[in-house]
């Protein structure tokens, strides 16, 4: 049990297993993607009503749901992979969480960037500092500090120990980003970013923005992947089974 | 204890620390940074006297009057409880609307008028098409307008 519960963790082992696995991601991303823009685009009502009377632009929300979420799921994924890293010392798990964070990264940069341009024409302004919009850029930060430390530290052992420890420490702006505007009372959390609600979505709204999200989790997984085994290549350039993997896919 | 327990015991109170500090964030962030005073807040004089500061509630139904021959418009602010008259000169976002959330930064003046430079249009989790939308407000005004008190999300929408 023990033997194959670690099988993986082997970064020779992991390196084929994820080398096979990127293309499906690949795959079910661009899929989910496609479909999930046409359904933004064409099947969605062309203007909001009542409390909400958007207009077009409103579409924004399937790029920028999507990647808000990505950015806070993936960081509790860099943060468990360096909690698992520390606790059992394996490499693969450091090299899982330096692989994963610059996807989270761009995500969340996306997340701040299509919410600037979706502010400016239903808001009234680019950028404001409301306690959302600003616990996002906090955590662009901690991504952007998590990276720079980790690179900033030449033994990989020591700087993978590092970051870790700075990413642990880090999630204590998850939470914060998520109830910064779903605190229990709603009259207490004063901000200019509304609420999030499944409930008072139109289906064909939700169905856009939840198969956007499901495709950029989906590409998470292939660049991770792709990434990790760059990382592994690099950190395993000394041993012969990096060499055998080398001369096969050179012939290949 | 192996040398794996003990940091998995590291890690787990480094984590129980981390989940204090995001508590009193949170606490912190409901109580003590006020990102808008409601116009009862101003009313009470919580918010600062000759400084900067944000007012945020909905714009009083039938309150927006505009000067003619200028931009400068005045509307009226309210929570529900106590009403700010609000005065402001320059381009309104789209969302702007009577009954509609509105976040604005300014002034408050001598006379009690809140001298805003800017103004921000606040909406809603509502993601509805027009006609459904319709058909849910009719359906909430004849069957459950009695109820608002008991729903303090539906009923204020800043």
């Amino acid at each position: 049990m023990k033997r194959h519960w670690f099988h993986f963790s082997a970064p020779s082992t992991f390196y084929s297993l994820a080398g096979r696995m990127t293309p499906w991601f690949l795959a079910l991303a661009v899929i989910t993607g496609l479909i999930s823009l046409y359904w933004g685009f064409f099947e969605t009502p062309d203007r909001l009503g009542g409390s909400n009377p958007q207009k077009e632009y409103y579409r924004i929300i399937f790029v920028h749901v999507g990647s808000a979420w990505m950015s806070m799921w993936l960081y509790v994924v860099v943060a468990g992979w360096s909690a698992l890293g520390l606790v059992f010392n394996t490499r693969l798990s450091y090299m899982m969480a330096v692989s994963v964070a610059p996807t989270g990264a761009i995500f969340t940069f996306l997340a701040l960037f299509t919410g600037a341009f979706w502010g400016k024409p239903s808001w009234g302004t680019w950028w404001d500092w409301d306690p959302r919009l600003t616990s996002e850029l906090v955590l662009f930060f901690l991504y952007v500090g998590y990276l720079a430390l980790h690179s900033a530290i030449d033994d990989a052992r020591r700087a993978d120990r590092a970051a870790a420890l700075l990413a642990i420490v880090g999630l204590v702006m998850v939470p914060v980003i998520f109830w910064s505007i779903n605190c229990p009372d709603p009259n207490q959390c004063a901000a200019l970013h509304q609420r999030s609600s499944m409930s008072d979505i139109d289906g064909n709204i939700l169905f856009g923005m939840l198969g956007l999200t499901f495709a950029f989790w989906m590409y998470s997984f292939a660049t991770s992947f792709m990434r990790v085994r760059s990382i592994i290549l690099e950190r395993e350039a000394d041993t012969t089974w990096v060499a055998e993997q080398l001369q096969k896919e050179g012939v290949r | 204890m192996k040398a794996r327990h003990k940091r998995l015991v590291f890690v787990t109170i480094a984590i129980a620390g981390v989940a204090v500090a995001a508590a009193l964030a949170l606490s912190a962030l409901q109580s003590n940074i006020a990102y808008f005073f409601s116009p009862t807040q101003v009313l009470n004089g919580e918010a600062p006297k000759d400084k900067v500061f944000r007012l945020g509630g909905m714009v009083a139904d039938g309150s927006v009057q505009r000067k003619s021959g200028d931009l400068t418009m005045t509307f009226v602010v309210t929570d529900t409880a106590k009403k700010v008259t609000v005065s402001y000169t320059g381009i309104l976002p789209d969302l702007f609307g009577e009954g509609q959330g509105v976040v604005t930064r300014g002034k408050l003046g001598g006379d009690g008028v809140f001298y805003a430079e800017e103004v921000l249009a606040k909406h809603d989790e509502s993601y509805m098409p027009p006609e459904v939308q319709d058909a849910v407000d009719k359906a909430q005004k004849m069957g459950v307008a009695k109820k608002d008190a008991g729903q303090p999300q539906s009923s204020v929408n800043y």
